[in-house]
């Protein structure tokens, strides 16, 4: 902190009167060693008229003048009124902008405290209103995904190239160390204790079964939510913070067309792609894995191929497209439902994981339900 | 008035990469004066702002503010300096997540040791001189651009600095409220010595406030003319700068003939 150069107090009570004698700078750092001496020597005296001697003040700031202000706004008897004098008319006139009694106890400007019922009202109007616009967006997303069906000259293949790049090639890295983490974890996991039964050769089916039809696309899926899922809400809301949005909509082009299809089409194309990528680096995880078992690869292969067939990973990939559109639509979504402000651009990122997240797994339990009763 | 130069910059190189916008200036700003900065769209106003408040390096040379060179100041004496200015961007830049009032209390809260209530007092005090005091529970996203620039002055002059900058301040403001700020920056110059560097385009407020102006040019990658602007417009024997100040079209043809 600047040093600051000493601000003075002195208190003496004269013919029934007391006067506050101030001296030295008045400035936003050096008035907290006199304000609370100040207001301590005011309200000692609640009977009293107050004088404020300022003739020694050499200068004042907005900090000085809102200490002054503060002496003069306090509650007090008609007879026993502050004033403040000798204050040079430089500083003068900017004590005289403001009025103490306006500045009087500003109480907290407390928001409104709703009762419990108004309170579950008004959640279940927001979700009501945040189901309508999902709804809403559904249609329209549906509609123009039907338009660039039907008119795929139209589409900005451009752009979805750009985001296949973005949303496909990039994730490869991410995706497949998780997916030789998962395989290397099931299998280890898996083989210690079937090892007792000398059953590890089965360690292949699980792997083989469980990557293709679940785990695979699963977490592609989750780790497509956090990568692109989020970038899409945090792009599409810094447009639509930055009035880009608004720019489109001016311009009649249709944000739903130019921004949510593009997006969608190359998550449509790309995550299937990344599926059969997690597929084949999981299953290779968990057999080299198994090598530390004595299973030679080619073994782990033939067994995997004994058990698991094309079924199995139709199955595992028939949920690929479903999982893109979600992700892909939420996440613009969510972008386009941002407000305003920096923190809301954040906010939307985050709801747009959360929500693909939770609808991942709704879906995948749809899934199974059904390939269950299909006996798929 | 006495020549007591606060701010002083010294053969000053800046630009971007290879794009040098302006070359070797030099030019002082004194205490308590309105300074103004001037210049067509695109010579640097802004950029030169911006290294002016230590936001940028230059390429060459030196700032001094109130004696200190802030180009080459770190950790604690830059922040010394820094505690001596405020500044305004164009955007207002308030921060999105907190209402008016906790933006102005923020610089308090941070640099002095006062209590909660008296930095309400203060803050809501600088909220009042900018006509904002009863906007104080507002977010920034709540109110209009123009009074976003109101609050964001308001926040710059939290802790009362010796300089401020305001980075085109009657941009998007209504003509009234564009004077009145007008004679803001003429009470707070006048009164407390606050110097004022400014950068803008509004003439009507150019006249009013300046006490002196410098103007840049992209052509020279330098400084056109320097001086009071009323002489400017009448005296200068450069046609772009008389055009400039009487607001009149086409100046690119005679500044290539001057």
């Amino acid at each position: 902190m600047a040093s600051a150069p000493a601000a003075s107090i002195a208190v003496s009570d004269v013919n029934g009167k007391r006067e506050l004698r101030l001296a030295g700078r008045l400035d936003s750092y050096s008035i907290a060693g006199v304000w609370p001496d100040a207001r301590a020597a005011l309200d000692a005296a609640p009977n009293l008229p107050v004088s404020v001697e300022t003739s020694r003040v050499d200068y004042c700031d907005g900090g000085g003048i809102a200490m002054l202000v503060d002496l003069l706004r306090q509650p007090r008897q008609p007879a026993a009124l502050v004033s403040v004098v000798g204050l040079r008319p430089e500083f003068r006139t900017l004590l005289d902008q403001f009025d103490p009694v306006a500045l009087r106890a500003h109480p907290a400007e407390h928001a409104e405290r709703l009762n419990t019922v108004a309170e579950i009202g008004r959640a279940a109007l927001i979700l009501g209103r945040d189901m309508h616009m999902q709804i809403a967006f559904i249609g329209e997303t549906g509609a123009a995904l039907w338009y660039a069906f039907t008119h795929p000259h139209r589409v900005r293949w451009k752009d979805v190239w750009y985001t296949c790049e973005q949303v496909g090639v990039n994730a490869l890295p991410i995706v497949a160390l998780i997916s030789f983490l998962l395989g290397i974890i099931l299998a280890f996991q898996s083989a210690v204790p079937m090892r007792q039964f000398g059953a590890e050769i089965f360690v292949a089916d699980l792997v083989g079964l469980s990557i293709l039809r679940e785990l695979g696309p699963l977490m592609t899926a989750i780790l497509l939510a956090g990568r692109s899922g989020a970038a899409f809400a945090a792009e599409i809301g810094t447009m639509k913070v930055n009035e880009e949005l608004n720019a489109l909509t001016t311009m009649g082009l249709d944000p739903v067309r130019f921004l949510v299809v593009t997006r969608i089409i190359a998550a449509l194309l790309m995550m299937p792609l990344l599926c059969i990528f997690a597929d084949l680096v999981g299953i290779l995880g968990g057999a080299l894995t198994m090598l530390s078992f004595n299973i030679p690869i080619g073994a782990f292969l033939h067994e995997v191929d004994s058990l698991v067939d094309v079924k199995d990973l139709l199955a595992g990939l028939a949920k690929a497209p479903v999982f893109a559109i979600l992700i892909a639509g939420i996440g613009c979504l969510r972008g386009l439902q941002t407000q305003t402000g920096a923190s809301a651009v954040g906010i939307s990122a985050t709801r747009a994981v959360v929500s693909a997240i939770i609808l991942l797994v709704v879906v995948d339990g749809i899934y199974a339900f059904i390939y269950y009763l299909l006996d798929i | 008035m006495p020549s007591d130069p606060i701010i002083r910059v010294e053969h000053f190189t800046a630009g971007y990469d290879d794009n040098v916008l302006m070359r070797d200036i030099n030019f002082t700003v004194n205490r308590g004066e309105v300074f103004v900065i001037l210049g067509g769209s695109g010579c640097g106003k802004s950029t030169l702002m911006k290294h002016m408040i230590g936001l940028y390096e230059p390429i060459a040379g030196a700032v001094y503010i109130d004696g200190d060179d802030i180009v080459t100041a770190e950790g604690d004496a830059r922040r010394a300096i820094l505690k001596k200015i405020g500044v305004m961007y164009q955007s207002g830049a308030l921060f999105g997540s907190m209402t008016l009032l906790e933006n102005v209390r923020l610089p308090l809260e941070e640099y002095t040791s006062l209590n909660d209530e008296e930095i309400d007092l203060i803050a809501l005090m600088k909220l009042e001189l900018v006509g904002l005091d009863a906007f104080s529970g507002h977010m920034p996203s709540e109110i209009s651009g123009g009074m976003q620039k109101r609050a964001a002055i308001a926040r710059a002059m939290a802790l009362d600095p010796m300089i401020l900058f305001l980075d085109e301040p009657s941009a998007g403001l209504d003509p009234i409220t564009s004077a009145e700020l007008d004679l803001l920056i003429l009470r707070l110059a006048k009164s407390l010595h606050i110097t004022f560097v400014i950068v803008t385009h509004e003439l009507a407020s150019i006249y009013t406030v300046a006490d002196r102006v410098i103007m840049l040019d992209k052509r020279i990658k330098g400084i056109i003319a320097e001086g009071d602007p009323k002489v400017l417009r009448d005296t200068s024997d450069n046609p772009w700068v008389r055009q400039f100040f009487r607001r009149e079209a086409a100046p690119e043809v005679t500044a290539e003939a001057a």
